[in-house]
């Protein structure tokens, strides 16, 4: 049993709380702007449950859930008792008091800027203050998980530190860069104005600040969904890691590319020049190697689960695979829409592609597709598999939570595969409502009416997971064991220090965000005349 | 092993991953800065330095380029939501004094008893800017422009602060409320128009955008035709221009009509 149940149970129960309530208004959001929505008589309604939505899917559930997990790995895999509980608490602490925040500015209309915050748009200052606070809350999360491997390692020289650890790291200090950007962006930029200290602001210096953290970002939501795929799914599925060293290469290769590619969120903009956004879109291709390493990995390691169970044939072992263990299930749902989400993605990064699904309903339902798709999908599996050791009960309703699986599954191809076909149809993004009965755009209505109906079977399955979740809390009590990851076919016994360290992967990461941010910023930042008067949301 | 034996070119993984980074960064430079660029044959450049300062967005200034004639003024007044904020006694104590030539037209309470703008209780930003630009040339009216030509900025200021000051009364002559149209509800999405309400104060107000409730109809119409043909051009960005071109005739009247007929304290308290 894990010693510290109430501290990760804590993190997941408020993640999947705001996650219940922003899936709700993301519900409602797909409604009202579909045609069986009757058009809003204050479209501000529409951004500021938007900008909610973004806020807690973006920056606070999936923080909570890697937070929560990587206790829960830090404890579990290096078997030793965590370090700094009280400062654990203090950092989600600082989460609980940083949502209240944010959200408070945001349910009265004064911070209806989205949770990308697209300055020169200003809301209340107390909605940026609140998200910086989230963000230094994890920051301590960073810190303990680097701590306690460090302490890990002292009492055990040289040897290779657990995969689940070194992923739960390599995650940690992703995010740890990569939320930089977005501090940099509300420190110099946006607080200051927002505070009424200034009334100008660099659109476009805050728009490549907000690119640093916008893309790796999805890396560092990705990470939890990885370990997962890794250290999870082969042990639950009775396999084993096809690689050891291929799981780590992957982790360190999200942390080198992952980061120096954000640019390609700014293609359309005037203020990055062209070769900067040839390098970044040449580094967003290369980030699709640790997920076609993984996606190998993870194939060859479930075959081996499958050939165990007396799967034989090329491709006749697939079907001795355990299909009805939920996480075989997650991780085949996850494949599929990370598949789909991936190859919408290559198009994204191409420059001229890029152009001509930028800011159409491509590009959300795009997103929707990965992190509500691939990523969460997974994150449902993290919790199915961690219940048990965190409660102490057992998980008994094993049908409703393949039932839950799939639902979530149909319900984000419904709502994202007609979103991308608007969004090549033109369809921008981040309206409150569309007239159907235009002409021009009627024949669309029935894709979007289709998205909707999506929008509410992933309510629903949404839903049932936070039930089965919570009668989780009541079942008979059981032992569930140690907390146990995959062990690979061949367990290392020694790494080398490159693959068992990340100094050396943080150093490249910290180098290539300098050589290709450093120019765009620095010429910004020292050019006159590139602010332009703020627009703030609610006030006169 | 400790990091020392990792930072160090006898490590084959630090030789690998620093190498093939590196390697990675030159040529997708080289192909960004230097090859690219130069496969553009609409594009000439000097030398290859040129090419890279471009491929690099480095700030260019163009000597041989002016800025195009414009054959009427523009709007040159820059508003923040700091303009005008928070007015002294006196500063609304000498607007109230200049605004007794205004009286004539826009009424002594500032409700007009013509057609001209009810102003008791506007923007003060709103009355800023259009003072300026009356000033300024970039908005004319025969009656108008002489009155601001001659003002100073602490008198515009002053006037602007005053008005803003006033109490929002009934207009002069009420007409029964009206219903709210659509054009006034939803805008129209495919033409690019917003709800008139998302800048002029029912939904949210965008600084320098006027609230309309109980203004003389015949004035809001004269004012949506003047956007729409282009003669009044002192909108920001064209944005009152574009709406207005969009709108039809019809939707023009039932916007004039349905604000004509609102009383003024539905105006949201934004400020």
């Amino acid at each position: 049993m894990l010693a510290n149940r109430k501290l990760i149970l804590a993190h997941f129960w408020l993640a999947f709380a705001v996650f219940g309530v922003a899936l709700t208004l993301g519900a409602w959001q797909m409604f009202i702007r579909s045609p069986i929505g009757t058009w809003l008589s204050d479209p501000e309604l529409y951004y500021r449950s938007l900008t909610a939505h973004g806020t807690v899917m973006g920056y606070v559930f999936p923080t909570l859930v890697a937070m929560g997990f990587g206790y829960a790995i830090a404890e579990s895999a290096l078997e030793q008792r965590l370090v700094g509980v009280r400062w654990a608490w203090t950092g989600f602490g600082l989460i609980v008091a940083g949502s209240i925040m944010a959200v408070i500015p945001i349910a009265l209309g004064r911070a209806s800027v989205l949770y990308t915050f697209y300055p020169p748009l200003i809301g209340n200052v107390f909605y940026y203050l609140g998200v910086v606070l989230v963000v230094v809350g994890s920051w301590i999360w960073v810190a303990l998980m680097s701590l306690n491997l460090r302490i890990w390692r002292k009492a055990h020289p040289g040897a290779p530190v657990p995969l689940a650890m070194f992923a739960n790291v390599a995650g940690s200090y992703l995010w740890a860069w990569t939320a930089v950007g977005a501090a940099l962006e509300l420190l110099l930029q946006i607080i200051p104005v927002a505070a009424g200290l200034k009334n100008t602001i660099d659109a476009g210096l805050a728009r490549i600040f907000f690119s640093w953290t916008l893309h790796a970002i999805v890396y560092f939501w990705l990470m939890p969904t990885y370990i997962a795929y890794y250290t999870i799914v082969p042990r639950a599925i009775g396999g084993r890691v096809y690689s050891d060293s291929m799981a780590r290469i992957s982790f360190i290769l999200f942390l080198v590319v992952a980061m120096p590619i954000g640019m390609h969120h700014t293609f359309a903009d005037p203020m990055v020049g062209a070769g900067f956004k040839f390098i970044h879109s040449t580094f967003t291709a290369l980030v699709a190697l640790p997920t076609l390493l993984t996606v190998f990995t993870i194939c060859a390691s479930v075959e081996i689960a499958a050939r165990l169970r007396g799967g034989r044939g090329m491709f006749g072992w697939i079907r001795a695979l355990p299909w009805d263990n939920p996480m075989m299930l997650a991780l085949a749902f996850s494949f599929v829409m990370l598949g789909f989400g991936g190859a919408g993605g290559l198009i994204n990064m191409s420059y001229q592609l890029d152009a001509s699904i930028h800011n159409t309903q491509w590009i959300t339902g795009h997103f929707h597709l990965i992190f509500g798709g691939a990523i969460v999908i997974m994150y449902f599996a993290i919790a199915y598999d961690l219940w048990p050791h965190l409660t102490g009960r057992e998980l008994i309703d094993v049908r409703l939570i393949r039932t839950q699986l799939w639902l979530w599954f149909i319900g984000m191809i419904v709502t994202t595969f007609p979103w991308h076909w608007v969004g090549i149809l033109g369809m921008p993004r981040r309206m409150a409502y569309f007239d159907f009965g235009d002409p021009a755009i009627a024949p669309q209505a029935l894709s979007v009416t289709f998205s909707a109906i999506g929008g509410f079977i992933l309510l629903t399955s949404g839903l049932m997971f936070i039930v089965i979740l919570a009668r989780g809390m009541r079942a008979p009590q059981v032992d569930a064991g140690p907390y146990r990851f995959a062990i690979a076919v061949h367990q290392p016994k020694t790494v080398p220090v490159a693959l068992n360290t990340h100094a050396l992967w943080v150093a490249l990461m910290i180098a290539l965000t300098l050589t290709n941010y450093g120019y765009p910023i620095l010429n910004l930042a020292l050019s006159s005349g590139t602010s332009v008067p703020a627009v703030y949301v609610g006030a006169q | 092993m400790s990091t020392r034996d990792l930072f160090t070119l006898r490590n084959s993984h630090f030789r690998i991953g620093v190498g093939l980074t590196a390697a990675i960064l030159i040529v997708t430079a080289i192909g960004g800065f230097i090859v690219l660029p130069f496969a553009q044959p609409w594009v000439q450049f000097a030398n290859v330095w040129d090419a890279i300062c471009s491929a690099a967005g480095v700030p260019q200034r163009v000597a041989s380029v002016t800025a195009p004639e414009q054959s009427k003024r523009l709007s040159e007044v820059v508003l923040t939501s700091n303009t005008l904020a928070r007015p002294s006694q006196e500063a609304i104590g000498r607007g109230a004094t200049l605004a007794q030539r205004c009286a004539i037209c826009h009424g002594p309470t500032g409700i007009s008893r013509a057609d001209s703008p009810n102003l008791a209780g506007q923007y003060a930003a709103v009355i800023y800017k259009q003072l300026h630009d009356f000033r300024s040339g970039a908005r004319t009216n025969a009656v108008m422009s002489p009155f601001a030509v001659n003002l100073t900025d602490q008198e515009i200021a002053d006037l602007s602060n005053y008005y803003a000051y006033l109490p929002r009364l009934p207009a002069y002559h009420p007409t029964p409320q009206l219903p709210k149209p659509n054009i006034v509800i939803y805008g129209a999405p495919l033409r690019g128009i917003a709800p008139c309400g998302a800048c002029h104060g029912s939904l949210d107000n965008k600084t320098g955008s006027p609230w309309l409730e109980g203004q003389s109809e015949a004035y809001m119409k004269a004012q949506l035709q003047a956007f729409a043909t282009g003669e009044r051009r002192n909108d920001i960005s064209q944005q009152m221009r574009n709406i207005a071109r969009a709108m039809t005739p019809q939707e023009i009247e039932a916007a004039a009509a349905y604000y004509a007929s609102q009383p003024p304290d539905v105006v949201k308290a934004v400020d």
